[in-house]
């Protein structure tokens, strides 16, 4: 390929990438505001008079907002304490086979943990309870929204410290970090004012994302949330498989509203970020060392790593106990019986559904990646560099509520005969995981020492030659890690899967979820092993290529 | 004759009641020949693993006898089906459209058939229609009070039985009045799917049918005017039982795998199925003790019929009817009504089958947990859709957004 042509597909990039996002996006909200205005509005004014509004509003900041904020302080309580300790290595292990549990699979896991006849129960009856017969405790869907925020934060704490350490070689904490502690601060007051702004800036797309998500997840709420009334988005999608018109029209306002919604949390994170800010700057100008809060911190961040990883994986170990289970009657801490029918029964369906979500998996997040690094490569070269608006336009598909859009592209891919092929649903697949591959890439990318290229230039090396041999090995770790992720939400989509692939492409999770609605634990146990199995080989090869590739540059090893 | 031709003759005609037996043969030949070599996507609720078993079989035996395949697209709800169903005709697309055949019955079936989004009338021309009960099993072509005019095929029936652990509750309550003296003597004991499901509001419906001062006000469309007074003993009852069932009524269940997990679990005592077979084929999977049987109450439970319905743009509609014939056939109904299967009641009328076929029904054992057809009781008929409509609303607005 010459240089010339090169050059134009790179220009072209990154409107390539913005129309990959904007145009579906647009279509399909067009087809939500459509119905939620027709008949003067009469979408809305219902919306106004179904009594559990204010509750499920309440509800969807209340969590979104509560679980993020502990997502993110527990891992600058973790990444503070520990940072740089032998602890440290431990911990990073566990983080890839946590993030790769799918949202649904890790909800189920905890209800079946924290239920009245759940795990935990189980194990301390009848002999500490004098429990016979499950007690009649609301611990799960409870009308607060803890059990969810619980399940929330089990979920994105992972993924948080994930972005986080991705970002953290770049910040320069490892000259920081021994600065401020030589000037006598304690760990934590010196990780926070010298290291965490640097972090912070990095981390705050992932941070938005998250809060976006949690604020309109579907099937956690679903498993967890309270139920009268629901989250808002979950009364949205009950409103949407209701078979009257009528109620079609709810569910659009309702989606207008909870993308409304969306928008003005992340304008209030906006302002509390400001507001963090200049306390911090206080609080630095004070010149407090606050050694103090070292140990609580390190007791905290210890605790909730303990907690979070403990209640995930004694979540997963109880739906694959189940998998195999046998009768199982309460209060008995174990099967009776153990038996692999489930696994044998459900096998011969799974190689199929099996090859189908690798395929729109594999397909879609190779795309993002080379998109994505195409137009990080278009910065660099053509000084491209996204403006704020651009920006934004990427957000567009982690902000818009996936059931606000998704009806709308489907009577896009309708109407163009492109209903229900691999391609297709790839291709919507696309539009989901392109916003998170280019987030999680985009920080360690661009924060890559310039300096390095300018010194291969004066020695005469090419523009494209400094690309391939030098920055794209270099960023190894970080494409790895990105395409881990894109390929985890891949693997969880399920509304785009089941409303453009038309029922006719069939994924783990399409098959997971449409299992889940029937309760039945030891097929869930089953689907849920298999859905983890994906992510997780992503997120260990993203993991141990670096390790293979470094493990002679020790300075390297920061970059995974 | 031209495939496409007789095709598309037979979507023109209303019925082929001016044909003869034999051209009908002649036209059915016509529809298998057009289907062989279909692939037919089946839209079906994918939460119960036996049933999807059992599409799974139908499959197997559509491919074996007719060249046809058929791919079970699993969802989540059945409205889903519907909504693509919409989707498409505000799209413009009248053919080649992605569903074939839908599960159906009840306000799906009747918001799709006021939509123009049906096929038909197409079941009452399928050559094993002449078997199906129509006399006996009302419920087979009245949906809801909606009379199914030959636009959806019945091909299962099921009846309300309620469940209990015989270890724990030792006279069941016979009466709806009883069932709320029970709760309140057992608390915590009993829970309902949280309505708009669809068995939840089938209990409030049965609740309806206890405590209403005349049930056949039920077989008309809701009337305004009375409406508050009629239903008034209804919101009666459950503001009586509410503190009492599980959780306190603060959550529900939100479907019947969960309502009857409660059961498995030991949360519930005494719960319901929309399939009197079900207690037996639970205990048979080892998923429910052994002690667990079911009942029904005096003066009877509602009872439905479970249909099939082909969408105007089906792409694969021979292959639909095909499918939809098959689902009719002597050997079809009786592996669904054994226990061990589905345990799904048939809509045959025994008396008409060959005494070979008849031998198939008369060879089942009922299951341990099974009530005799006799001792089933009489089946109640559905109400008017207006009314699960009406009261899952008002449930919702009463109970259904916490205070």
């Amino acid at each position: 390929m010459t240089t010339a042509v090169t050059t134009d597909l790179l220009r072209l990039a990154p409107v390539l990438t913005l129309g990959l996002m904007v145009v579906p996006v647009a279509a399909g909200l067009a087809g939500t505001l459509a119905p939620a205005l027709k008949n003067g509005g009469a979408g809305f004014a219902a919306l106004a008079d179904w009594p559990g509004l204010a509750r499920a509003v309440a509800l969807s900041l209340g969590t979104g907002l509560g679980s993020t904020l502990l997502s993110l302080l527990l891992t600058i309580a973790i990444l503070a304490a520990f940072a740089g300790r032998p602890v440290f290595d431990r911990l990073r292990r566990l983080i890839a086979p946590l993030l790769s549990v799918p949202h649904a699979a890790a909800a189920l896991g905890l209800a079946f943990l924290i239920a009245p006849s759940g795990w935990i129960a189980r194990l301390i009856s009848p002999e500490l309870t004098g429990w016979q017969s499950p007690p009649d405790l609301l611990i799960l869907n409870d009308p607060l929204g803890l059990s969810l925020t619980l399940g929330l934060v089990a979920k994105e704490l992972p993924f948080l410290l994930l972005m986080a350490l991705v970002a953290l070689p770049q910040t320069g904490a490892d000259q920081r970090l021994p600065v401020a502690a030589t000037l006598g601060y304690g760990r934590i007051a010196g990780f926070v004012l010298t290291t965490l702004p640097a972090l912070y800036a990095q981390l705050r797309l992932p941070v938005y994302a998250v809060l976006a998500y949690a604020m309109t997840t579907v099937d956690m709420a679903m498993i967890l949330g309270p139920t009268l009334p629901p989250t808002l988005s979950v009364q949205v999608v009950l409103w949407m498989s209701e078979a009257s018109l009528a109620s079609r029209d709810i569910a659009a306002a309702a989606a207008c509203l909870q993308f409304a919604l969306v928008i003005a949390a992340l304008a209030l994170w906006r302002g509390a970020e400001a507001l963090a800010a200049r306390a911090l700057t206080a609080t630095a100008f004070h010149g407090r060392r606050l050694t103090g809060l070292d140990r609580p911190t390190a007791t905290l961040a210890l605790t909730a790593t303990a907690v979070t990883a403990g209640s995930l994986g004694a979540g997963l170990a109880g739906l694959a106990l189940w998998s195999v289970a046998g009768q199982w009657q309460f209060p008995d801490a174990l099967p009776a019986s153990l038996t692999m029918r489930h696994w044998v029964d459900s096998l011969p369906v799974l190689a199929d559904t099996l090859s189908q979500t690798l395929i729109v998996g594999l397909a879609a997040t190779l795309a993002a990646l080379v998109l994505t690094i195409a137009c990080l490569r278009a910065e660099s070269t053509h000084h491209l560099r996204p403006g704020p608006r651009a920006l934004a336009l990427l957000y567009l598909p982690l902000l818009v509520p996936q059931i606000a859009f998704l009806p709308g592209l489907q009577v896009l891919a309708a109407r163009t005969g492109m209903q229900g092929t691999l391609a297709t649903v790839a291709l919507a697949h696309l539009v989901f995981v392109l916003p998170y591959v280019f987030l999680s890439l985009c920080g360690p990318w661009r924060a890559w020492d310039g300096r390095i290229a300018t010194a291969a230039a004066t020695m005469g090396a090419s523009e494209s030659r400094i690309f391939w041999h030098l920055r794209l090995p270099m960023m190894a770790g970080p494409v790895l890690t990105a395409g881990a992720v894109g390929l985890a939400v891949s693997v969880g989509q399920y509304l785009p899967t089941l409303l453009i692939g038309g029922g006719r492409v069939e994924t783990l999770t399409t098959e997971a979820v449409a299992l889940s609605s029937g309760g039945n634990r030891r097929l869930i146990g089953a689907h849920a092993m298999l859905q983890l199995a994906i992510p997780a080989l992503a997120f260990g090869i993203a993991l141990a290529v670096p390790a293979m590739l470094w493990r002679n540059r020790r300075q390297m090893r920061g970059i995974a | 004759m031209h495939r496409r031709t007789a095709l598309a003759l037979l979507a023109s005609l209303p019925a082929y009641a001016g044909l003869s037996r034999k051209a009908l043969a002649a036209e059915w030949d016509g529809i298998l020949t057009e289907a062989k070599g279909q692939t037919v996507y089946w839209h079906a609720w994918g939460g119960d693993p036996k049933i999807n078993d059992f599409i799974t079989w139908i499959g197997e035996k559509a491919q074996e006898r007719h060249g046809v395949t058929l791919e079970h697209v699993k969802l989540a709800s059945t409205a889903d089906a519907v909504a693509r169903v919409l989707a498409e005709q505000q799209a413009g697309q009248t053919e080649g459209g992605a569903v074939d055949l839908i599960w159906i019955n009840g306000e799906n079936f009747a918001a799709m058939k006021s939509q123009g989004l049906l096929f038909g009338p197409f079941a009452e021309d399928l050559p094993n229609w002449p078997l199906v009960d129509v006399a006996g099993k009302p419920a087979t072509v009245t949906d809801f009070t909606l009379p199914t005019g030959g636009f959806e095929s019945p091909w299962a029936m099921a009846q309300l039985v309620f469940e209990y652990d015989g270890k724990q509750v030792v006279n069941p309550p016979r009466t709806i009045g009883e069932l709320a003296d029970w709760i309140l003597a057992n608390p915590g004991r009993f829970t309902y799917p949280q309505p708009p499901d669809y068995l939840g509001t089938t209990f409030l419906k049965q609740v309806l049918y206890g405590v209403m001062a005349d049930p056949a006000l039920l077989q008309s469309p809701v009337d305004d005017a009375g409406y508050d007074a009629q239903v008034a003993p209804l919101w009666a009852w459950l503001d009586r039982v509410h503190p009492a069932l599980w959780r306190q009524a603060r959550a529900f269940p939100q479907n019947e795998p969960a309502l009857g997990q409660l059961l498995a679990d030991g949360e519930t005592a005494i719960s319901f199925a929309f399939n009197p077979g079900r207690a037996s084929a639970e205990i048979a999977a080892g998923n429910l003790p052994d002690t667990v049987r079911t009942f029904v109450l005096d003066g009877g439970t509602i009872g439905n019929a479970s249909f099939v319905a082909i969408p105007f743009n089906a792409a694969h509609r021979a292959g639909a009817m095909v499918i939809a014939n098959l689902l009719l056939d002597p050997e079809v109904q009786a592996r669904a009504q054994d226990p061990a299967v589905l345990g799904f009641q048939t809509v045959l009328n025994l008396q008409s089958l060959s005494a070979e076929d008849r031998a198939r029904f008369d060879a089942l054992e009922l299951g341990v947990a099974t009530l005799s057809p006799a001792d089933l009781g009489p089946v109640l008929l559905e109400p008017h859709a207006s009314w699960m409509t009406r009261i899952a609303q008002d449930w919702t607005a009463r109970y259904g957004v916490a205070q």
